[in-house]
């Protein structure tokens, strides 16, 4: 086991805009290895397949159990978690590349920002706050609250926007996540006293109507959430209120 | 309706125009040629019927040539929008995403063509949209095989579009409707494609 190792090619890149570079390495194989544990690796001895002395590679991770969706990147091919990016699964050379929708800040680690300027876009929260006590909100029916807990599980980590063809540099779109956070939020028997501010956010440049249903988003998203059937419901949603506007009050 | 959402009021007309009218005249079309099947005389009375019908000019302008300008140039634009990922997501509905704007392209060089070709020579008084027209520009192999691609791309973006269409109209909202719309588009790819070939046929002496 000791001459066992796990080979790496990772694309690198030392500043936002300096130029990339791929970098390979060797690192020592231990079972039960995750990408994570693998980059941690050569974080503790950085140093490369040539044997050269180089700088530890940069990425962001939290909680290590998918549910914070900050290590995203993309892995031979696919984005997603490097937490649950088993070693042992994968196919070797592991090809380790920033999601490249998404600005790079150094190495793996990319700036996620137009995610929440999205959700503040579509105004992806409830408003409870009032000038005396609003009291209990209505309830929510069980029912109900089964499958909005399901959208509830996006924990905004970009693969559906790295999957999608018609998020790019050349596109306004803001992504499928927003959009089915739209869904939940207009669910929610409090948050649908403000369904209109959101669907109308959803009508402007950018929104639902660029979704072009390749449907790469829900093969994609490591929570399973079902992104195609709260975009064609949104898609209801928002032609309603288009056309109750147009035509009514 | 905010003024802010033009973008989204286009999509919705780029959507509805692709099947009403533009897919409803393609069927028509090629429900039309069908009559080719049963000899020149048959297929010339029905040019002869169409294009006597009263306002045929301003039909073909609001039915026609003005829906497929639009939906022509706003669908240039969506296709050049798309980044196309096939190789990393191999999916059925991507291919289909990329197939779908592939055939949408074909299809306006196809009609740019075949316009150019009938309906313009027409207006230019240079030629008489008949059975012999058809079957002189089908007699070169070359024209066969344009038309073959033309007619198959063209059939194939209204399948698919069908499909779109229901999913952007909020009518297939979960995955077994849409699962089931899929088999139903291809059928009607199938169907339709045999009636515009079969036509086509026709002419191929």
């Amino acid at each position: 086991m000791a001459d066992k190792y796990v080979h790496l090619i990772i694309t690198r890149q030392d500043s936002p805009d300096s130029t990339p570079y791929k970098e390979e390495f060797k690192i020592p194989y231990r079972p039960n290895m995750n990408v994570i544990s693998a980059l941690m690796e050569i974080q503790r001895n950085p140093v490369n397949a040539e044997g050269q002395k180089t700088k530890p590679v940069q990425w962001e991770s939290n909680c290590l159990e998918e549910v914070c969706g900050a290590c995203s990147m993309v892995i031979n091919g696919k984005p997603r978690q490097a937490c649950t990016a088993l070693i042992d699964k994968l196919e070797q050379p592991i090809r380790l590349a920033p999601m490249s929708t998404f600005p790079v800040m150094r190495d793996l680690s990319v700036d996620r920002s137009r995610m929440f300027d999205a959700l503040k876009r579509v105004k992806a929260w409830i408003p409870i706050d009032g000038t005396y006590d609003l009291g209990p909100g209505p309830r929510m029916p069980e029912v109900d609250r089964q499958w909005a807990y399901e959208l509830s599980k996006c924990m905004t980590c970009g693969v559906c926007l790295e999957a999608c063809p018609n998020v790019n540099e050349k596109s306004p779109f803001i992504g499928p996540f927003a959009i089915s956070q739209v869904r939940l939020f207009n669910e929610h028997p409090t948050g649908k006293m403000n369904k209109h501010e959101r669907l109308e956010a959803l009508m402007e440049e950018g929104g639902i109507a660029d979704c072009g249903n390749s449907q790469n988003c829900v093969q994609s998203c490591p929570k399973g959430i079902p992104l195609t059937t709260s975009i064609a419901h949104m898609n209801r949603e928002t032609t309603r209120h288009a056309i109750k506007s147009f035509f009514f009050s | 309706m905010a003024s802010n959402s033009r973008d989204f009021f286009n999509h919705k007309l780029h959507s509805l125009l692709g099947l009403f009218p533009v897919g409803v005249f393609l069927l028509f079309h090629l429900t039309a040629n069908y009559q080719a099947t049963k000899g020149p005389e048959a297929y010339n009375e029905t040019v002869a019927f169409i294009e006597n019908f009263p306002f045929v000019l301003v039909l073909e302008f609001v039915l026609i040539y003005i829906p497929i300008l639009f939906h022509a140039i706003f669908g240039l634009y969506i296709a050049f929008q798309a980044k196309h990922n096939v190789g990393n997501f191999g999916y059925f509905r991507n291919h289909m995403f990329l197939w779908q704007r592939i055939t949408g392209i074909i299809t306006l060089i196809f009609i740019a063509w075949h316009v150019w070709e009938t309906r313009i020579q027409k207006a230019l008084g240079t030629a008489e949209v008949n059975y012999d027209m058809m079957a002189n520009i089908l007699s070169n192999p070359v024209m066969v095989a344009f038309y073959t691609i033309g007619i198959l791309s063209a059939v194939f973006h209204l399948s698919n579009g069908i499909w779109s269409f229901l999913v952007h109209w909020g009518i297939t909202v979960g995955p077994r409707s849409q699962r089931v719309a899929t088999y139903f588009t291809m059928g009607v790819f199938v169907v339709v494609s045999f009636i515009g070939l079969r036509a086509m046929a026709a002419f191929i002496q």
